[in-house]
């Protein structure tokens, strides 16, 4: 049973990751960041990848984007996205690949454009460099994208620094669907950014997801804002998936005690106000198996088991 | 018997407030050389920390919060009104720079554990330094060595972590380490500057409760500093909000974070991400509440014969029960037009870098 076969909707997967396996290789030793992770992304779909830093879910994006730089190394598995061999992909192809077929916004990603040159310059080079229009269509295309993410067409001649966080951040997000991709990468696109801002965004992602029909892989470890834009999610620790299923499952009845830590990590808003515990200093989860199916579409890694035990006496892994 | 942790011996009997502050402003200069133009950071601040109590600040970045724990910290000097810790103006007492007396009455804890603790040293080296300056180690190496291994027990680290170097922990870690060098000092107040918000976020809650188990225990009184409106509202007994350099509402942390009474406050509110209320969007609603913000043409107290509306500060209406102490300012007040003007702008400006807001303002 593979979690490929629950796909939300009908559709044919835009991408299907299967037992990925990315190492970092070092002189005396090497560290498995992802291991045998599998999943898979269906039109129009929103999957949202949850987990803490160190846990693989940006080297995994950077694998879908064949980003991976020494000393990383894909060990296993495949990618392919839209029946296409990602990982056999010659440079020609990649290079079509990226951002047409895929597009990225980085953590960060305001921090990304280039400072000296204006914003309008920036997406005309997109235009004029992966679809060939001529400077003064580019120029044209290029007014619209930022109409279509509510920026003034005259801002074409500002340059970053003289655009707010929020603006750059939507700047960046208008570039990313230029080429109208049909996976858009979000890596952490809103951790720089204040509380109001951020919800800006992210009902501008959410209309132009409806308005343009692309698939979303979202990463973040802000779990309820997770819930509020994924259909369906997978929760990673120490590069292995730990739970996976709607999102509105996982929010009702997280099963994995990782995913509840997660959960509990955020406080709520509203009821009274209770203790919570979060996952503490030092706990960790070793050897997780594969995931079974607990209840239809929600699958998790066993736990409690001889198979994972929890190690409390240790300084790395879960804390950092 | 060295110094007990348990003891709450920083509390004063006398019922003065912890830490007072009174119509604290800060104006930072701008422009070139001969330019006389200045940006005004803060204005007219008026917060009480009672003995014991936790109270968050939160805004948005840009809005001041980090300029005003400067302040307090003595790290900026404010242009006008009062800081008293214990009664006393700190501002008159040292006038030029903060005193040691300042520093063992108030510490800090900082939001990056990854830059504050020099990775050349060992942990241990971090407490005995707060220790030995401040003349709270007691007399024998034997006191001293006890007392580092209390606090170590104190914020939940292994007394064995006294040997390792800052890289050897994580962030969770180092910032336990961070407040046990704040609590070496034995402070009536910690000031913490979103002091997880670079934690891994299932180690910020054990972080949280860490320094509720310090308030309650050791009666510790707080200043934390968040725009993390959850987390405030878990942690603190009463909650300020900052717009523009200004409070703007100021209650009992649940009351006021169920009954957000001023627009700011609302608008804050309805952005926080919450998978229980999903769709709650309204752009339109939205909108309103910005121009309710900037230029509210209405107060909800209006007609109130108890509490007179003024577009004059300090309007400050009492909202609810008294016995949750919160108030909120007059809605027909405008704010300090540029610096709420950009703050609320659709796009409103990101500072990079919390301590760097106020002088970011500026160059906006």
């Amino acid at each position: 049973m593979t979690i490929s076969q629950v796909s939300f909707g009908s559709h044919e997967p835009v991408l299907d990751v299967k037992d990925l396996t990315v190492k970092y290789i070092g002189d005396t030793r090497s560290t498995t960041a992802v291991d045998r992770v599998s999943f898979s992304i269906g039109t129009g779909e929103v999957f949202g990848l949850a987990g803490e830093s160190g846990c693989g879910k940006s080297t995994i994006a950077n694998s879908i984007m064949r980003l991976l730089k020494d000393p990383a190394k894909i060990a296993g598995g495949s990618i392919s996205f839209g029946g296409k061999d990602v990982l056999a992909m010659s440079p020609e192809e990649l290079r079509r690949f990226r951002w047409q077929d895929v597009a990225m916004v980085f953590q960060s990603a305001m921090n990304s454009l280039n400072p000296v040159l204006t914003i309008g310059e920036q997406i005309v080079d997109i235009f004029t460099t992966h679809a060939g229009y001529s400077r003064k269509e580019s120029l044209r295309r290029a007014g619209e994208l930022l109409e279509l993410v509510r920026i003034d067409p005259a801002r074409l001649k500002s340059y970053p620094h003289q655009l707010s966080g929020g603006m750059r951040q939507r700047a960046v997000i208008a570039m990313a669907v230029a080429l109208k991709p049909s996976l858009l990468i979000l890596d952490e696109p809103t951790t720089a950014l204040d509380v109001v801002v951020q919800q800006e965004i992210m009902a501008q992602i959410k209309e132009l997801q409806r308005e343009l029909g692309f698939s979303v892989l979202f990463i973040t470890h802000d779990m309820s804002l997770m819930v509020e834009l994924s259909h369906r999610m997978a929760v990673m620790y120490g590069g292995r998936i730990v739970e996976t299923a709607k999102a509105q499952d996982v929010y009702a009845t997280p099963r994995h005690p990782y995913t509840q830590a997660l959960m509990s990590a955020f406080p709520p808003l509203t009821g009274p106000r209770v203790p919570l515990t979060g996952l503490p200093d030092g706990v960790k989860f070793r050897n997780i198996p594969d995931l079974t199916e607990v209840v239809p579409g929600h699958f998790v890694a066993p736990f409690g088991s001889d198979a994972s035990v929890i190690d409390s006496a240790n300084l790395e892994g879960a804390a950092r | 018997m060295s110094h007990s942790l348990m003891a709450p011996s920083a509390v004063s009997k006398t019922g003065t407030p912890a830490l007072e502050i009174r119509g604290l402003g800060k104006t930072f200069p701008i422009g070139g050389l001969f330019s006389r133009d200045s940006v005004r950071a803060l204005h007219g601040i008026d917060l009480t920390i009672g003995n014991g109590e936790i109270v968050a600040l939160v805004g948005e970045s840009g809005s001041g919060k980090s300029t005003l724990a400067r302040c307090v910290a003595r790290l900026e000097k404010p242009s006008s009104g009062r800081i008293l810790i214990d009664g006393v103006d700190v501002l008159k007492r040292d006038r030029f720079q903060a005193s040691r007396a300042f520093r063992s009455q108030l510490q800090m804890v900082f939001q990056d554990p990854f830059g504050s603790l020099n990775p050349a040293h060992r942990i241990e080296h971090f407490l005995r330094r707060s220790l030995a300056i401040h003349g709270k180690g007691g007399g024998s190496g034997e006191q001293t060595q006890r007392r580092l291994e209390e606090l170590m027990t104190t914020v939940g680290l292994e007394a064995d972590m006294l040997n390792s170097y800052p890289h050897e922990l994580s962030g969770g870690q180092r910032q336990r380490v961070a407040i046990a060098r704040a609590l070496a000092v034995e402070p009536q107040v910690i000031l913490a500057d979103e002091p997880t918000s670079m934690l891994d976020v299932s180690v910020r809650i054990g972080v949280l409760n860490l320094m509720r188990k310090l308030r309650d225990e050791q009666g510790i009184s707080m200043l934390y500093i968040t725009h993390d409106l959850a987390s405030a509202r878990y942690l603190a007994d009463r909650t300020a909000v900052m717009f523009a350099g200004e409070l703007v509402e100021e209650g009992e942390s649940l009351d006021l974070l169920a009954n957000p009474a001023h627009p700011y406050t609302q608008l804050l509110v309805s952005a926080v991400p919450d998978p229980a209320r999903a769709g709650s969007y309204d752009p339109v609603r939205r909108a309103e509440l910005r121009q309710a913000v900037m230029a509210s043409t209405h107060c909800v107290f209006d007609g109130d014969p108890n509490q007179a509306c003024s577009a004059e500060e300090p309007v400050r209406h009492q909202v609810g029960d008294p016995a949750n102490r919160h108030w909120v300012r007059c809605h027909l007040y405008r704010p300090w037009a540029a610096a709420g003007g950009h703050a609320l702008a659709s796009e409103p400006i990101q500072t990079g870098h919390p301590a760097s807001n106020a002088q970011e303002e500026a160059s906006a």
